[in-house]
């Protein structure tokens, strides 16, 4: 016997939770299959949309303006410009207040934990103080024991890349932490428990600790950034408290993994998907698939070795690319490794890369090629399955890292692929 | 600018560095020049073998007498280069027996302790050995780390007095006559240490002798006073895996060919190598079949190399030289000797000699016998004293691991900082200042890093190749950006960033060749963290026009209530 739903997603990241969502939106029954952690922990946190242009240009102002310009294939081009506000209006719904950006078309400049500026659509609301576009002077806090985020140095690179305002950067101990080595999650948890910590002036919270310790340092700045580790459950309340500790606006500044607005972002999806009822089958691989005539019949599932069967009407591959391992590849091929879907490459290697790190690279678009229904097509142009759709960094033909539309694609194309399977599946 | 010494030396490699520091510690004036980082050419493209002369013991016994000699002096004065893993010989069925034999009697004759196991046997010290192995040699084979070492004798020298110039490219030889008496040099960005966007200077350094130690390059610089040095340079490719498959040195045994050794080095694991001659030092075609063969040939040594990941592949130039009139058509059928090219005899050409061949394990020898001749040249007579002063590092390893605490550090990172350092952990790690780790892959900490800075300036590859920190899975991709912060305040922004583009570029390299599977996989990540996430392939710092910040969003605050704060803001 089969688990039976209506439509199955494969793969829980930013496009397997939407098309999960968009799917159930539609009434139909929907179960989502998660191997490992997503990728989002890895990611910013940021949803854009698109920053720059295939060719290079940028950074833009108005990314749906950009759209129509999208070259034949890339996966905004399949879907359509009006699917990605759509898209982006499905994502604020579920984001509520945790993203801002929604009130403009307009992308918005995010400082960076290295210091530059990127564009971006939607921006956690614990960013929304810092933009770069926002002319008001910046205190940035690094804290002596956290490496990857030197505020000085990142101040002065603001300032390098022609921010309208002064940018001020101190490093500081971070009250409570006593281990070098400490993890990410050690900071956030201290602020977000309001763990107690020994300081010069006694036993206080962790959170007017270091509120305390920031404060000597502004010289009038009306906002302060710190890394992005304030706080895990509560971000919002403790950047409420510190703001109200300091007397300015307090913003995060979006980090490398692990990333805990990738994190939040995660959980955000996840609560979405647990409200609307889709059901969710986590921590195993999908392995293997029948087949019936064009049609998937059902897949297989790996658990402690057994191989269960899931049966639907309607599935979604939202496995990722190279980096959540929906793209696979070999010393002579690349491939797709449940349904071995179609994955254009040159045969030698030496042609899936150029020299310079950031240039045009091929290994970085590749993934599935999709007909304007998000069906991936084998090498003939033909879908391969009547009944798969695609989405996310598992399609190729675009680099989501150079045009900054990773969040944006995934949105888009979840969307549109979990609301046609939902209704394929359920009408 | 000029500059005067008593020796110059040209080359900042093992035997350059190994030099330096002889003549230093004999009291004589000694300025090096090198046109990179030290290590730049060869040392630093090696696989990393302490020889112990089995490789040699069949073809070529006096080197093989030579190589178990300094083996063991290194052992003692470079303790903290130096693991000694030990070697296998290993025999597969389709090798021929008569070679097993003459290989085991060449070691005894050599004096190499060497002892036959059985398969069976062999397979105990090593489980990943393919099944149908037959037997091996076991000889005393060694990892050792040619930057570490190169770099201690660098630092020793300049403990001696001896002027140590990275980033200085010689662009002319001084000649009057038939007397070198120095050279020009084109300093990257000013004498001393190197700082990234800081104009360059040249400058003229003249001296009492020349020692041309520029190895595979010694051609280039012989022919700026018009002499011939007839270097052939050979390349050779190395594909470093992720893990160590194998914690002893795995030889083929068998009469020659490439792909024939494994290195385990550090967290990773050395294949090599290939050998072809190549015209010019500086500009070969590196090739997928090379990378391929070292995976296929050595899976059949180790079968799980098939499925395991690279992180990346490199290749190095050997500086074989031979005799004129011998003509050997096949490099590999080179000596691996040294030769000392005295000028004023063989071309009647005076103040300098050019050193050609030899090999990374006995760069020590090979520098007291140049060592030797520079004094006799110059009428000095202080005699050598490197086979027995410990490397700076490695002057009291018996004391380290007993008496030392953890300067606050977990143990795996503690231990792993107090190999690299040596004798010296205690004076680069005992900080009251936070001291996290910078890398993770290779458990790197910021004193580390920052001593090493010390040393270098803002060259991030000065900095890597001391600490090994960006040399591990994720091939800078996760570390790049928090060295460069480390360089900061001292160097400005605009330096961090140029040092930052460096290496990240330099880890791309050779990360190239390594790109399928996993290490795609992290390609992809690192790309997607340095693009995605910090936006530095599209850096406006770094861009031409200058961004229109008023034309983007600048956040709907203005529709939203102000704060209760008493009016504070």
């Amino acid at each position: 016997m089969a688990i039976e739903d209506d439509v199955l997603v494969i793969g829980g990241g930013l496009a397997g939770t939407t098309a999960a969502l968009a799917a159930a939106a539609e009434g139909a029954q929907v179960r989502l299959v998660t191997h490992k952690q997503s990728t989002l922990r890895h990611a910013s946190g940021l949803i854009d949309i698109l920053g720059y242009t295939p060719e290079g240009d940028g950074p833009i102002v108005d990314p749906y303006e950009a759209l129509a310009a999208l070259p034949e294939g890339h996966p905004y081009e399949r879907v359509g410009t009006d699917a990605v506000r759509d898209a982006l209006s499905f994502f604020d719904e579920i984001a509520g207040d945790e993203y801002a950006g929604s009130h403009t078309e307009a992308n918005a400049l995010v400082p960076t934990h290295g210091g530059t500026v990127k564009p971006t659509a939607r921006y956690p609301s614990s960013t929304a103080a810092g933009l770069a576009s926002l002319p008001e002077d910046t205190l940035l806090v690094g804290f002596e024991t956290l490496s990857d985020f030197d505020a000085p140095l990142a101040a002065s690179h603001l300032e390098a890349a022609g921010a309208p305002f002064t940018a001020r950067g101190v490093t500081v101990p971070f009250p409570g932490i006593v281990r070098d080595d400490a993890k990410i999650n050690r900071y956030a948890h201290l602020l977000d428990r309001e763990e107690t910590v020994q300081t010069g002036a006694g036993e206080t919270s962790a959170r007017d600790a270091l509120a305390a310790t920031v404060e000597p340092h502004l010289e009038g700045e009306p906002r302060v950034g710190f890394p992005a580790i304030m706080g895990d459950e509560h971000p919002a309340e403790v950047r409420a408290d510190l703001e109200d500790a300091l007397g300015v606006d307090v913003f995060e500044v979006p980090m490398g993994p692990p990333s805990l607005p990738g994190m939040r972002l995660e959980d955000l999806m996840y609560d979405a998907l647990k409200d609307a009822g889709v059901r969710i089958t986590s921590g195993v691989p999908v392995v293997d698939y029948e087949r019936d005539g064009g049609a998937i019949d059902h897949v297989l599932v790996d658990r402690h070795g057994q191989e269960i069967p899931h049966r639907a009407d309607q599935y979604v591959l939202a496995t990722g690319g190279l980096v959540g391992k929906g793209v696979r590849s070999e010393r002579e091929r690349v491939f797709e490794p449940i349904f071995d879907c179609y994955v254009p490459h040159a045969a030698d290697r030496y042609d899936w890369f150029v020299e310079d790190v950031f240039g045009e690279q091929p290994y970085a678009r590749f993934g599935l090629v999709p007909d304007r229904e998000l069906r991936p097509l084998d090498a003939d142009d033909e879908p391969e399955f009547s009944n798969l759709r695609a989405v996310g960094a598992v399609l190729g033909g675009y680099d989501y890292a150079a045009e900054k539309s990773g969040a944006g694609v995934s949105l888009a194309t979840g969307y549109v692929a979990g609301g046609r399977a939902g209704a394929e599946a359920s009408g | 600018m000029a500059h005067d010494t008593e020796v110059l030396v040209l080359g900042g490699g093992s035997t350059g560095c190994g030099i330096a520091r002889d003549l230093a510690m004999r009291g004589l004036e000694v300025t090096l020049v090198e046109r990179g980082n030290l290590t730049d050419g060869t040392t630093g493209r090696m696989h990393g073998l302490l020889h112990s002369g089995g490789r040699y013991a069949v073809s070529d016994q006096p080197s093989a007498v030579e190589c178990i000699e300094e083996n063991k002096i290194l052992r003692d004065i470079a303790g903290h280069c130096v693991e000694m893993t030990g070697g296998l010989f290993v025999q597969r069925p389709e090798d021929p027996d008569d070679y097993f034999r003459e290989k085991l009697e060449g070691c005894r004759e050599c004096n190499i302790p060497a002892r036959v196991l059985s398969g069976r046997e062999a397979r105990e010290v090593e489980p990943y050995l393919a099944k149908d192995v037959k037997r091996a040699i076991q000889v005393p084979d060694g990892a050792i780390d040619p930057f570490r070492l190169c770099v201690a004798n660098a630092m020793d020298a300049e403990r001696h007095g001896a002027r140590i110039e990275t980033h200085a490219e010689v662009i002319d030889l001084l000649r009057e006559g038939d007397d070198i008496y120095g050279v020009k040099v084109r300093h990257d960005s000013g004498p001393g240490k190197r700082a990234h966007e800081t104009p360059g200077t040249t400058e003229e350094i003249t001296a009492d002798y020349v020692v041309n130690a520029t190895g595979a390059w010694a051609g280039r610089i012989g022919a700026m006073a018009d002499l011939d040095v007839e270097v052939r340079p050979s390349k050779g490719v190395m594909t470093i895996m992720n893990v160590r498959q194998v914690d002893t040195v795995i030889n083929r045994c068998r009469p020659k060919g490439d792909a024939d050794i494994v290195v385990p080095h550090e967290t990773t694991a050395i294949l090599g190598t290939t050998d072809e001659e190549v015209e010019d030092p500086d500009d070969y075609p590196e090739e997928r079949w090379e990378v391929d063969m070292m995976i296929d040939t050595l899976s059949e040594l180790v079968p799980i190399l098939e499925e395991a990941r690279t992180i990346r592949s490199f290749w190095g130039v050997r500086p074989l030289y031979e005799p004129p009139g011998r003509g050997t058509k096949d490099p590999t059928d080179i000596t691996r000797d040294f030769f000392l090219l005295d000028h004023e005899d063989r071309d009647g050409v005076s103040g300098m000699s050019s050193i050609v061949g030899g090999k990374f394990t006995t760069y020590r020898a090979m520098a007291e016998q140049i060592s030797d001749h520079v004094c006799e040249q110059l009428g000095v007579t202080a005699s050598c004293a490197t086979a027995d002063e410990p490397l700076p590092g490695s002057e009291n390893l018996a004391v380290l691991d007993e008496g030392m605490d953890d300067f606050g550090l977990r143990s795996p990172i503690a231990r792993r900082s107090k190999q690299r350092l040596g004798s010296r952990s205690a004076e680069v790690l005992d900080t009251d200042d936070a001291n996290p780790v910078v890398c993770q892959c290779e458990g790197v900490t910021r004193a580390e890093i920052q001593d090493a800075i010390s040393q270098s300036g803002s060259d991030l590859n000065a900095v890597r190749i001391r600490t090994r920190a960006s040399m591990g899975n994720c091939q800078g991709g996760f570390c790049c950006q928090n060295m460069a912060n480390e360089l900061h305040p001292e160097y400005d922004e605009g330096t961090t960033r140029e040092a930052l583009d460096e290496l990240f570029q330099e880890r791309w390299k050779g990360e190239r060749h390594a790109l399928w599977g996993e290490q795609l996989s992290q390609a992809m990540l690192n790309y997607a963290l340095h693009a995605t996430t910090m936006n530095r392939d599209n850096d406006p710092a770094s861009a031409e026009g200058p961004v229109d910040y008023e034309a983007f969003d600048g956040g709907a605050r203005t529709a939203s209530p102000p704060r209760s704060d008493g009016g504070e803001r």
